[in-house]
């Protein structure tokens, strides 16, 4: 997550929410995420809250963060319990970072027992974790998949490597499906990130690196294109002229390649970024964002989310961990949603992902909108007349300006 | 010597014999307002301790320019060979924009200290107000200031000036204004050289009101010259040309603070506080007389200043359309040369095209009512006026551009200038070369000195009131300088040029152009707004037109891409925001047809990229 925190609310010591968070809680699913805040090196595009140190202060150090975090797991419980929501098991839970694998596999395996034993876990629950290629081997994941989890995301990145010099990538390229096929092996489903558009990336280099990707025979693949940070090591060397600018044409073409070449090969987008073999291999977490689900979000400076109410962890991994240590909560500010900005997310949110938004979520004016969107080409018109909003490839490239269009006052 | 009189002479009570009223007048900078805080401590009228270099320049826009807008008087108290004398100074703006406070101050006085900057020489200002000087035949003392700077040619120059003004080198005084050296000769020579002013006491009063200002605690307050009688506080007086009469609330002088007095007698400058609100009830040029006895004949007034150039002023805000109104208002209490009047832009809104003396004023005033109306505008390429016949006969005056009448059209006059530029010999064949390709019309050329020339030009005003004298400077690393005034009208081979975006014109852009120069304004503002204008979902064709033939043409290739890859972690807040943002600032966008224009985008478009450095002359 970025390491920018919004503005909001004070949230309370104890943690509690407001009575929003509970109305309806029985219809939603509940998630986990857990953050690693670690990697042995910053990529130089990254501000994720990632550290590479190994000692981050009492109870925020690698070795002791298991059980800093299993600490929160406890008060999320209590805190759900004393804010009147239903018992509910996990849809899903997913270990983000950060690299999650930079901890020893059992720790994770110790969180995730520890979230099980809490809540329990949903007959066919979706469990993933991130990792960079070259901090699993094939004991690793092993035990992850002993210890419950179903899946692991693998940050690929690109297969050339000059692109991944420039992106600070230290693992070798070959490293990807080796990996890939250790994960096959302990019987985990697979994900692969790649990213577009860095600088001097050349078409020709992001197509290497997508047959290279499907080659791999995943069942996910997410593809980002590139996003400058303000702060980070790659703005800097932009900014300086060490290293070229990035270009949204350059985005939109590579965008273009990307999608038809993944649906040749069998993968279908389900979000703006998000490509699965079979719709049984979309990412159920992710989709959960999307589709404003619930989910508490362990670890410093993660997110939560439960019925409109919105909170964030303290960003510092120290800070978090002292609040814990004094029981208090670690989270540093919230939003309650009232009814219109609720609309407005969902719109926002949902327009992104294949099962569209429905027409009648729409104020009047989106409604008006929808056929100037049909006429630019942007949302699919079948769909439309239907009564479902569902972004072209045209449109997937546009999602924001659909989403403004179909929100103008 | 001793040069801080003893006694002041008291106003109302001061023989005209012992009263020395003058001008300092001067090209720009050449230090006349620090000469003038020189004669405020000499004289004692301000205490060291309240002292600050340039103390008569007290706007703020004044202060922070460095430079002099409206001209300030000051009564000081002077004494020589024994005998106290009363003099009143008045410091004068500099810039060719407000040569018309400098005639207004002339009118106030029987003399001028004519100041040229040592390092300097004699330059195109020097020779105008010289010469608006001569022509309200005033007595002239020339005087080289600065000559304490190294580059100081003081020889040199006072044998230009000699030669200028007839005399001998060896009469012209030489001071510094940062030193002081030589400001008590000058203060006893102008006691010495200057007639008094002459007036009859005992006739009806007759005073000359030489500016009006308004004061938000004092109301308006008159500057005004006696030239016949008297007047006194409480009694009731007469605007000549109105006939309105007001009562005497306050009458005094400035030394350099309003101090009032027990009137003020023939040949003294001084103010007059009446309660009217509003300047135009006090104007300037009208004469003042008193209401039981009043005088026959008024004293003769000043033109009212002409506008020059033309500009469209446009909140950024909508809603702040009467916060302009009124600042206009506010301004053109203390601004006789403002002049306004609503306009509608269909890109830019409700606003007010507004008329200028020059540049400079046109961004003195729109920096005055952003900074003390706290607005956000947005002006309009400046623009001179035309005068279109149609075919019918019919004739328009043009200050829009847009309001050109399309076709029909049988002749267009534009309003000329002549010009003086002055500069180093060496200089002529470039300068020559520059008028010529500004359609100018070469009427002489002098040597005021071995190396320095004078070229005199008629010119159109359009070719020279924009970027005419960044040019000049550039090619004669600024040694020329420029002074103009309006000088009649020409019929010129004249067209409009449109902008069009996706089809639509843009009337905000349109601009009156010479035909020969038409192409490349069209290809300037083409390619600017190509840079300028965001890419937009579909493509934007820009393109410049005579009517309907195009003549440039440029392309904004639609957007591909607008959509955040990713959403961190599951920060929606974050997406949300930038969402919100994203809508806020479309409400910041004008709609041209489909296409959204950023304010910045016109804000950009419509400056000119220097303008600041521009209208410092
Ligand atoms: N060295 C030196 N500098 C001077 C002297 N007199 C004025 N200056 C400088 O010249 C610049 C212009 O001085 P001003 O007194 O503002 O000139 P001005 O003629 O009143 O200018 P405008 O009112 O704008 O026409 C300032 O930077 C002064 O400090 C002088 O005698 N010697
Ligand atoms: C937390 S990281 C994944 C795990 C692991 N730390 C790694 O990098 O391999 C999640 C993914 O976000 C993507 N990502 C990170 N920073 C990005 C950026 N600035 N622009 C686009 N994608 C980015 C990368 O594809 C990365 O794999
Ligand atoms: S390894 Fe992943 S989380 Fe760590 S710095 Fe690199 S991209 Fe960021
Ligand atoms: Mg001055």
């Amino acid at each position: 997550m970025p390491s920018v925190l919004p503005l909001g609310d004070p949230a309370p010591a104890d943690g509690l929410l407001p009575a929003q968070a509970a109305d309806g809680a029985a219809r939603r699913a509940f998630c986990l995420y857990v953050h690693i805040p670690f990697c042995r090196v910053r990529c130089g595009y990254c501000d994720f809250n990632t550290y590479t140190a190994k000692e981050l202060g009492s109870g925020a150090s690698q070795d002791e963060y298991s059980g800093t975090l299993n600490t929160e797991l406890d008060l999320a419980a209590r805190v759900l319990r004393d804010s009147n929501l239903p018992d509910r098991p996990l849809a899903t839970v997913f270990f983000g970072g950060g690299t999650p694998t930079l901890l020893p596999a059992t720790d994770l395996a110790a969180m995730l027992t520890q979230a099980e034993s809490l809540w329990g876990l949903e007959p066919g629950a979706e469990v993933t974790t991130e990792a960079n290629p070259d901090s699993v081997t094939p004991e690793s994941l092993e035990i992850l998949a002993d210890a419950g989890f179903t899946r692991v995301s693998f940050g690929m990145q690109s297969a050339v490597p000059h692109v991944l010099k420039v992106l600070d990538r230290t693992h070798d390229p070959e490293r990807v499906p080796q990996a890939v096929q250790w994960a096959r092996d302990a019987g985990l489903k697979v994900s692969l990130d790649l990213i577009y558009g860095t600088p001097g990336e050349s078409i020709a280099d992001w197509e290497a690196s997508l047959d290279s990707a499907i080659a791999c025979a995943p069942d996910h693949i997410s593809a980002y294109a590139l996003i400058v940070e303000d702060g980070t090591k790659l703005a800097a060397q932009i900014r300086r002229g060490e290293v070229p600018g990035i270009d949204d044409d350059d985005h939109a073409a590579k965008y273009e390649i990307a999608d038809a070449r993944l649906a040749a090969a069998g993968f279908g987008w389900y979000e703006v970024s998000n490509w699965a073999r079979t719709p049984d291999d979309r990412c159920r977490h992710n989709l959960a964002y999307w589709r404003g689900d619930d989910w508490w979000g362990a670890g410093p400076g993660a997110h939560s989310h439960l019925g409109g109410v919105r909170w964030w962890n303290v960003k510092h991994p120290a800070a978090y961990a002292q609040r814990l240590a004094t029981g208090v909560s670690p989270a540093a500010g919230r939003e309650t949603l009232d009814a219109g900005t609720r609309q407005l997310e969902h719109v926002m949110l949902q327009t992104r992902i294949i099962d569209g938004l429905r027409t009648q979520d729409l104020g009047p004016n989106g409604r008006k909108a929808v056929a100037g969107l049909i006429a630019d080409a942007l949302v699919d018109p079948a769909a439309a007349f239907a009564g479902t909003i569902r972004l072209t490839l045209k449109g997937r490239l546009l999602a924001d300006a659909v989403v403004r269009r179909l929100l103008e006052d | 010597m001793s040069p801080m009189a003893r006694t002041a002479p008291v106003p109302a009570a001061t023989d005209p014999a012992i009263i020395r009223n003058f001008c300092i007048i001067a090209h720009i900078d050449h230090g006349k307002s620090t000469l003038a805080d020189r004669m405020l401590q000499l004289t004692g009228v301000v205490q060291p301790r309240d002292m600050k270099a340039q103390y008569l320049d007290r706007m703020d826009i004044e202060r922070e320019r460095g430079i002099t807008i409206k001209s300030q008087a000051v009564r000081m108290p002077w004494e020589l060979d024994g005998a106290s004398y009363a003099l009143n100074m008045i410091d004068t703006p500099g810039h060719v924009d407000f040569t018309y406070e400098v005639s207004r101050s002339l009118a106030a006085c029987e003399g001028a200290v004519l100041l040229v900057d040592a390092a300097q020489g004699i330059e195109a200002q020097t020779l105008a107000n010289l010469y608006l000087a001569m022509e309200n035949d005033l007595t002239i003392i020339p005087v080289l200031n600065k000559i304490d700077l190294p580059a100081a040619q003081p020889e040199k120059y006072a044998a230009e000036l000699a030669n200028l003004i007839g005399g001998d080198p060896e009469d012209v005084l030489k001071v510094s204004g940062k030193t002081g050296v030589g400001v008590e000769a000058l203060l006893d020579k102008i006691v010495r050289d200057l007639p008094a002013p002459v007036g009859d006491p005992e006739a009806p009063a007759r005073a000359m009101i030489f500016d009006s200002v308004y004061d938000t605690y004092r109301g308006v307050v008159t500057y005004v010259r006696v030239v016949d009688g008297k007047l006194s506080p409480r009694e009731r007086i007469q605007m000549m040309s109105t006939r309105a009469s007001h009562e005497l609330l306050e009458i005094g002088v400035s030394s350099p603070e309003p101090t009032p007095s027990n009137g003020l007698g023939v040949g003294e400058v001084g103010y007059l506080i009446t309660g009217v609100k509003d300047v135009r009830q006090s104007k300037v040029g009208d004469t003042v007389t008193n209401l039981l006895k009043p005088a026959a004949e008024s004293l003769g007034g000043y033109a009212d200043p002409k506008p020059m150039v033309f500009s469209g002023l446009y909140p950024i805000d909508g809603t702040d359309y009467p916060v302009l109104r009124d600042a206009l208002d506010k301004l053109k209490l203390n601004d006789a040369a403002l002049v306004y009047e609503p306009e509608t832009s269909a890109a830019l809104g409700f606003g007010f095209r507004v008329g200028f003396l020059g540049l400079l004023h046109l961004e003195i005033t729109r920096e005055r009512l952003e900074a003390e109306f706290n607005l956000d505008l947005i002006s309009t390429a400046p623009n001179v006026v035309y005068e279109v016949t149609l075919e019918d006969k019919k004739v328009l005056t043009v200050t829009n551009p847009s309001e050109y009448p399309d076709g029909k059209v049988s002749e267009v006059r534009e309003p000329m200038v002549s010009a003086t530029i002055l500069a180093p010999n060496e200089f002529v064949g470039t300068i020559m070369e520059l008028c010529q390709s500004r359609r100018g019309d070469m009427k002489g050329m002098d040597y005021l000195s071995e190396d320095r020339v004078e070229l005199r030009y008629r010119l159109p005003l359009a070719e020279i009131v924009f970027d005419f004298f960044d040019n000049l400077k550039s090619r004669t690393r600024g040694y020329a300088s420029l002074d103009w005034k309006a000088d009649g009208d020409q019929v010129a081979d004249l067209v409009k040029v449109d902008i069009l975006l996706q089809g639509e014109q843009v009337d905000a852009f349109s601009a009156i152009t010479h035909r020969d120069k038409a192409y490349s304004y069209g290809v300037m503002m083409t390619s600017k707004l190509r840079e300028l204008i965001p890419r937009q979902q579909f493509e934007v064709p820009i393109q410049a037109a005579i009517g309907s033939r195009i003549i440039a043409r440029e392309n904004i290739r639609a957007i591909r891409k607008d959509v955040l890859a990713k959403c961190y972690g599951g920060d929606i807040s974050r997406k949300r925001k930038l969402l919100e943002k994203q809508k806020e600032g479309k409400k910041r966008m004008k709609m041209v047809g489909r296409v959204e224009v950023p304010q910045e985008a016109f804000i950009a478009a419509l400056s000119s990229d220097d303008s600041k450095d521009k209208a410092k002359k």
